[in-house]
C-alpha cells in the first residue's frame, strides 16, 4: 500500500534563485569556545529541538554546571562528555531563510588535528577562534595554517570571551591586529574578523550592545551573505571517471556511459574533449542525468557523459580538453600534512594513494623540508614527518597521476595516502607543482 | 542556454550529487556492496538515489532487511513491492529465525533492537558484504553526528568513534582486510526536511503509515503507540482513537506514532518544518535507555 505524492517547488529564496549551500568549519585551539560558539548559533536561530535542549539542560544541571553548557550539542561523544573537550568533527545543520548550512565542528586539541583537517577539507568557510585573554597561541597559528594550506576560501578570525576582557576595543585590535599580519604570510584569501562572546551570544546573530565600537556585521549576517558562487573553478573542464555504465540489458543496447562528478569547468554537448591518459579525443554526445539530458554540467553535479567515439576509457581516466589538460605526471611535488601517530612519513617509505578517482602506489623520493608552524620556518635537515607535522615531498608514483595544482583545482590537487599495511589514511597531500 | 552565468545548484540538488557519487564509489571500489533496505523513508530515498546513480543500468547490488519479526504490515507490503518493482534481490536477516535457532536471545525488556546488531553481523559474514550502505544521517542523533560517510568497521562489526578514518574532501578510503567492512552513509549530510523535500520532488510513493490516518492508541511514557499484536495495553493504559502519522519507521514494538493532521506530502513539510522535536526523540523508545544509548549500540555494529 502506498501513497502517491505531488510534487511543489524546492526550496527557492524570495528573488527566485535556488537556497544555496555554505560548509563552514571551526577551528582555533582547546577550549576558545568553538563548540559553544555553535552551540549559540544553533540555539539563537532556533535550530535547537526542545528534547536536545533539554538533554544537555539535563547533563549540565547534572554535572553542576553554573549555565547550560551548549559545547555539549556537539560534543555527543561519552569521552567528549567526559573530558569536556572535542574529540572528532561533529557535523550539524541549520537554516535561515537565506542559506542551508552545514557545520563541522573540529577539535582544538593538538591530539586530534586530523579531525580537525578533515572537517575544514571541505568547508568553503573557517571560523578560526582565539581567546581574547590568551591571544594568539601555536593551535590557533597551526589551524590558520592548516586553512590556508587546504586552501578554504574565506577565514573570519573570531575573537572570542571578550566578556571575560571588559568588551575591550584594545585587546580586540591587538589580536586582529597580530592576527592579520600572519595571515598576509600565509596569502590567505579572504579574511573578516569579529569580536564575539560565544557563552553569552555577543555579535553572533545579533550585533552586539556591549561592544558599540565595532560597525562590522554579526557572525550570522556574515555567513548569510558571503559570496561563495565564484569559489568555484568553471573554466578547466575536468571530469574524473568515476563508473563506466554499461548496462547488461536487452532494451538499452550499445550504451557506454561515463559517470562521474564534475570537478571544475562546464561540459556541453558538441564540446570537443580529450581523454586522459590515452590523449584521445572525441566529442560530447550528450550529458545525461537520470531524469534525462541535460545541456551543461558544472561543478556540483553528477552525471554521465557519452562520447561520440568509441574510446577506451575506464575508472580512474580523465575527461579534460585538447587545449586545457591537467598534468600526466608520475612525479608530483606536495605539501603533505602526516596524520599518523604509529609510523613517521619517510623517505624512501612506500604508500597507496588516492587521487581523485585514480589509485596508484607511490614512494617518497624527498623531503624537501619540514614547516615550523610558530615561524613558518623551513627545516631542511629533517627526515621524517611525524603525526601533526607538514612538509614538503616529492613522490613517484607508479601510474601517472592526472593533476592540476591544488590551488588552482582543490579536486584534481588533493590527495591522501594510506598505509598498506593498516589500511589506514596516513596523510593528505596537496599538489604544489606537477614538473 | 538562459542564465548559465548563475551555474548555480540548489541544495537538494548539492546533496544528490554528492550521495550518487558515494554511491558510486562504493560500486567501483568496493568487491560485495549491499543496500539495508527497511522500508523506512531514508532507506527509500536511498534506493531512488541508486537508481539514479547507475541509470539506464539496474541498481547493482542487492539490498538486504534485516527483520525484527515486528513489522508494519504496510511497511512489508510496501518492501515486496519495490523490490518486484526494480526487479532487485532481496536477502531477510530474520531476528525471529535467530531466536529459534539459538544465535540470540529475547532481550528482557521485549526490544528487540539490540539483538538485531548479532543477526545483521551473522548475514554479513556469511554473505562476505564488504560494504553496507545504511540510510543514517548524521542530523538525527549526537553519535551520529560524529560519523565519517565511509565508516570502518572491524572483524566484530565494532566502531571506534575515538579512532575514526581522516576522510578528507571527497577522497574515501575503503582499504579494509578480509572480515573488516565498511558502512556507507550517502545520507550523511541530509536532514529530515530535506528528505522530505526531495521525496516530494521526486514524487516517491512512501508507506501509507507516514501519513496521518486514524489509529487505535495507547498513551506510554509520554508518547504514542499502535495497539496492535506487539503492543497490548498495561493496566491503567487507555485505549484510544487518534490521528497519527510516524515520522520514522522501526520495530513496531518500540516505535511511535505522533499526532498529526498532515495527510499529503505538503502537510509534512510544513509539518516537519515547524516541529520543535527531533524524529528519534519523538518516536523511539530505543534511544531513552540512556544519554548515550546510541553510542553504545554503534560501537557494537548497529546500523
Ligand atoms: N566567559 C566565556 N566563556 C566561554 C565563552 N565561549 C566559551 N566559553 C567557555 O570555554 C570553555 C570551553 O568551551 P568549548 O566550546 O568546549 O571550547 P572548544 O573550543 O570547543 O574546545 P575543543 O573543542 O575541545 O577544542 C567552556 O567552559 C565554555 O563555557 C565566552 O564567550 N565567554
Ligand atoms: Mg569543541
Amino acid at each position: 500500500m502506498s501513497v502517491d505524492t505531488a510534487a511543489p517547488a524546492d526550496s527557492v529564496l524570495p528573488e527566485g534563485r535556488p537556497m544555496d549551500l555554505l560548509r563552514f568549519a571551526t577551528a582555533g585551539s582547546v577550549d576558545d569556545g568553538k563548540s559553544t560558539l555553535i552551540g549559540r548559533l544553533l540555539y539563537d536561530t532556533k535550530s535547537l529541538f526542545t528534547d536536545q535542549l533539554a538533554a544537555v539542560e539535563a547533563v549540565s544541571a547534572a554535572r553542576g554546571d553554573e549555565y547550560t553548557n551548549l559545547a555539549l550539542l556537539t560534543d555527543g561523544l561519552r569521552a567528549e562528555r567526559e573530558q569536556g573537550i572535542t574529540i572528532d568533527v561533529a557535523y550539524r545543520y541549520f537554516a535561515t531563510p537565506r542559506r542551508k548550512f552545514i557545520i563541522a565542528d573540529t577539535p582544538g586539541h593538538i591530539q586530534y588535528t586530523r579531525n580537525m583537517v578533515t572537517g575544514a577539507s571541505t568547508a568553503d568557510l573557517a571560523l578560526i577562534l582565539v581567546d581574547a585573554r590568551k591571544g594568539l597561541v601555536e593551535q590557533s597559528r597551526r589551524h590558520a595554517f592548516l586553512c590556508s594550506l587546504l586552501r578554504v576560501p574565506h577565514l573570519v578570525l573570531c575573537v572570542n570571551k571578550m566578556d571575560l576582557v571588559d568588551w575591550s576595543q584594545e585587546v580586540f585590535e591587538r589580536i586582529a591586529d597580530e592576527f592579520t599580519a600572519f595571515a598576509t604570510k600565509l596569502d590567505a584569501p579572504d579574511l573578516s574578523v569579529v569580536p564575539i562572546s560565544a557563552l553569552r551570544g555577543d555579535n553572533i546573530v545579533s550585533r552586539s550592545e556591549n561592544m558599540p565600537w565595532y560597525e562590522g556585521p554579526s557572525l550570522l549576517h556574515h555567513l548569510e551573505r558571503v559570496h561563495i558562487a565564484s569559489d568555484r573553478n568553471l573554466v578547466d573542464v575536468r571530469f574524473p571517471v568515476q563508473y563506466v555504465i554499461r548496462p547488461q540489458s536487452t532494451t538499452v543496447t550499445d550504451y557506454r556511459g561515463y559517470a562521474g562528478q564534475v570537478a571544475s569547468g562546464v561540459l556541453k554537448p558538441g564540446d570537443e574533449v580529450m581523454a586522459l591518459p590515452s590523449g584521445f579525443t572525441s566529442r560530447i554526445a550528450a550529458v545525461e542525468t537520470a531524469d534525462g539530458p541535460v545541456d551543461e554540467a558544472f561543478p556540483p553535479m553528477s552525471v554521465t557523459v557519452r562520447l561520440a567515439d568509441e574510446i577506451d576509457i575506464s575508472r580512474g581516466d580523465m575527461i579534460c580538453r585538447p587545449n586545457n589538460a591537467p598534468a600526466v605526471t608520475q612525479d608530483v611535488e606536495a605539501m603533505v600534512c602526516w596524520m599518523d601517530e604509529s609510523r613517521p612519513l619517510q623517505v624512501g617509505g612506500k604508500y597507496a594513494i588516492k587521487h581523485t578517482t585514480r589509485s596508484a602506489r607511490a614512494i617518497v623520493r624527498g623531503l624537501h623540508y619540514r614547516l615550523d608552524i610558530n615561524t613558518l620556518h623551513r627545516d631542511e635537515s629533517a627526515t621524517e614527518l611525524k603525526l601533526n607535522e607538514i612538509g614538503r615531498v616529492r613522490l613517484r608514483t607508479t601510474v601517472p597521476l592526472l593533476a592540476d595544482e591544488y590551488r588552482r583545482n582543490r579536486t584534481t590537487g588533493g590527495f591522501v595516502i594510506i598505509d598498506e599495511t593498516t589500511n589506514r589514511t596516513v596523510a593528505a597531500g596537496m599538489i604544489v607543482d606537477t614538473a | 542556454m538562459t542564465a548559465p552565468a548563475a551555474y548555480r545548484v540548489s541544495h537538494l540538488d548539492a546533496l544528490e550529487a554528492e550521495s550518487i557519487f558515494v554511491m558510486r564509489e562504493v560500486v567501483a571500489e568496493m568487491e560485495r556492496p549491499v543496500l539495508l533496505f527497511s522500508g523506512g523513508k531514508d532507506s527509500i530515498v536511498m534506493l531512488r538515489l541508486a537508481q539514479k546513480a547507475f541509470a539506464p543500468a539496474s541498481i547493482p547490488f542487492p539490498v538486504m532487511h534485516v527483520d525484527t519479526g515486528h513489522n508494519f504490515p504496510e511497511v512489508l507490503e510496501y518492501r515486496d513491492q519495490r523490490v518486484t518493482e526494480l526487479g532487485l534481490q532481496l536477502i531477510v536477516a530474520s531476528v525471529p529465525e535467530a531466536l529459534s535457532n539459538g544465535l540470540v536471545r529475547e532481550s528482557a525488556d521485549g526490544m528487540r533492537n539490540r539483538i538485531q546488531t548479532p543477526v545483521l553481523l551473522d548475514a554479513v559474514e556469511k554473505h562476505r558484504f564488504d560494504a553496507l550502505f545504511g540510510g543514517a544521517r548524521r542530523d538525527e542523533e549526537k553519535a551520529r553526528a560524529k560519523e565519517r560517510v565511509f565508516s570502518f568497521r572491524d572483524e566484530f562489526g565494532q566502531w571506534d568513534p575515538k579512532n575514526q578514518r581522516p576522510e578528507l574532501w571527497s577522497l574515501y578510503n575503503g582499504r579494509h582486510h578480509p572480515g573488516e567492512s565498511i558502512r556507507v552513509f550517502p545520507l550523511s549530510n541530509w536532514t529530515e526536511l530535506d528528505v522530505w523535500h526531495y521525496i516530494a520532488r521526486e514524487r516517491i510513493p512512501l508507506p501509507s503509515i507516514y501519513y496521518a490516518h486514524e489509529r487505535e492508541v495507547i498513551e506510554r511514557e509520554g508518547m504514542l503507540y499502535a495497539v496492535n499484536e506487539f503492543i497490548r495495553p498495561r493496566a491503567g493504559e487507555e485505549r484510544f482513537k487518534a490521528q497519527v502519522r510516524y515520522r520514522t519507521v522501526g520495530d513496531a514494538s518500540c516505535t511511535a506514532a505522533v499526532r498529526s493532521d498532515a495527510d499529503t506530502v505538503e502537510k509534512v513539510i510544513e509539518e516537519v518544518a515547524a516541529t520543535r522535536i527531533t524524529e528519534r526523540g519523538a518516536t523511539r523508545g530505543d534511544d531513552r535507555v540512556s544519554e548515550a544509548a546510541m553510542e553504545d549500540r554503534k560501537r557494537e555494529g548497529y546500523f
